[in-house]
């Protein structure tokens, strides 16, 4: 019943409708970033677990945030968010690794291995990003 | 792959880029008749068994790729942990590295809890995952072991229901192998009765279903040992070649020709002229 405060959490996942469409200025789309588009490309995600994967952080995190508030009561999540974000503020610029040892303590990563450790490392990924031009995305300059 | 620039950093686990192209290449092998290459299954049957004071798991050791025998004799029966092991069908590679997955999880969670580890949650483990990914995981998979509260069999189906049954079976030869369970099974049985009708079911399916076949490999798991018997049986052993046929012999026995004549001449020998060289070893 008492979810309906944790419903700004979702704000960051991807809905249905609208796959991955990066919106520039002026609400048109960003050629100059994600290249040419067709709307048919868009409309569906190409695989059926795309959109689930991509979400699933986040609505694991949510339901156990709505767990715990109904079991503990609001203080509960309200203190592990606060420490989430402030674990997340103490990380390297965003085109240089970064170990996340204290998000990953807190969320009990470090205790788990599954396929994000294993497959596509992003330490090991071919292509670099352009320092300028993240920075610039990631402070909202761009 | 080839964005023009990389606004997000990249983030680990499964990467859907190619599924599009994959799926028009797809569609243009399909239209001049070709077929795509197909993942390697086993084909199987796997099968486990409470007994008295344990478990016994059966597989056969087939890999199939379509319809070629791709692994003659190949280790169905993954290691878990020292007290729990499971048999895998389905897709070779997700069975593979489904059960490595979980046992690096189990043992981390051991480590954390000093405790060893029970098999329920192995398979709380496992059905959470294969659930995740909705099936596209294509791993059943017979799990079995001893913990602290007993015996313990569990069936995990590819999209993450389970079951925790006396006998089960899996793979295409299960209901072969399945027949022989309904059969025979007692509660309560001593340990090599329990051998004796596992390795029946799995000769069942290996006979009998064209996806499995070679040996037949057991493992048996009580409190405090394991028996990992691979092979157990040779159900399918190749003819021994008789050693004739592998090196022809050319030397005949003595008195094979018969001997008329027989005459030894001396040849005298002289040593007409001696050179020594020596050799540069500089």
């Amino acid at each position: 019943q008492n979810t309906r405060g944790l419903r700004s959490q979702l704000k960051d996942s991807v809905p249905v409708t609208g796959m991955g469409q990066q919106v520039g200025a002026y609400g048109v789309q960003d050629t100059l970033r994600s290249g040419f588009s067709s709307v048919k490309n868009e409309l569906l995600p190409s695989h059926a677990l795309e959109l689930s994967e991509k979400n699933f952080q986040l609505n694991q995190d949510k339901m156990n945030f709505s767990n715990l508030r109904n079991i503990q009561g609001l203080h509960a999540p309200l203190k592990l968010q606060m420490e989430y974000r402030a674990a997340r503020q103490i990380q390297r610029l965003p085109f240089l690794q970064s170990s996340h040892l204290a998000l990953d303590t807190l969320k009990g990563n470090d205790e788990s291995i599954s396929f994000e450790d294993i497959l596509n490392d992003p330490s090991q990924s071919e292509m670099v990003g352009e320092p300028h031009i993240m920075m610039e995305y990631k402070l909202g300059l761009m | 792959m080839a964005t023009l620039s990389v606004c997000q950093p990249q983030l680990g686990g499964f990467s859907f880029e190619n599924c599009k192209r994959n799926a028009v290449l797809e569609a243009e092998v399909t239209k001049l008749g070709c077929n795509v290459p197909s993942a390697r299954k086993t084909g199987t049957t796997i099968c486990g068994v409470v007994f008295k004071d344990g478990i016994v798991l059966g597989a056969d050791t087939r890999a199939t790729e379509g319809m070629i025998v791709a692994d003659k004799n190949c280790s169905k029966i993954h290691y878990i942990s020292p007290n729990i092991y499971c048999c895998g069908a389905g897709t070779a590679a997700d069975t593979e590295m489904t059960t490595q997955i979980i046992s690096s999880n189990l043992e981390l969670h051991s480590l954390s809890t000093s405790r060893l580890p029970r098999v329920a949650t192995a398979n709380r483990m496992l059905k959470q995952m294969l659930f995740r990914y909705q099936g596209h995981i294509g791993a059943a998979l017979v799990l079995g072991g001893v913990d602290c509260n007993g015996p313990h069999l569990y069936s995990i189906y590819p999209h993450g229901s389970t079951d925790k049954l006396p006998y089960v079976t899996m793979g295409s030869g299960s209901l072969a192998a399945m027949a022989v369970f309904e059969d025979r099974y007692k509660q309560d049985m001593e340990e090599e009765d329990a051998k004796r009708l596992v390795r029946d079911a799995i000769a069942a399916g290996i006979f009998n279903d064209l996806g499995s076949g070679s040996n037949i490999d057991l493992c048996v798991i009580t409190k405090g040992r394991v028996d990992y018997l691979r092979p157990h049986d040779m159900a399918n052993k190749k003819g021994v070649r008789s050693q004739r046929l592998i090196r022809p012999v050319y030397a005949y026995k003595q008195g094979t020709t018969g001997v008329l004549t027989k005459s030894v001449i001396k040849l005298d020998l002289e040593v007409v002229e001696e050179t020594v060289q020596t050799m540069d070893t500089s």
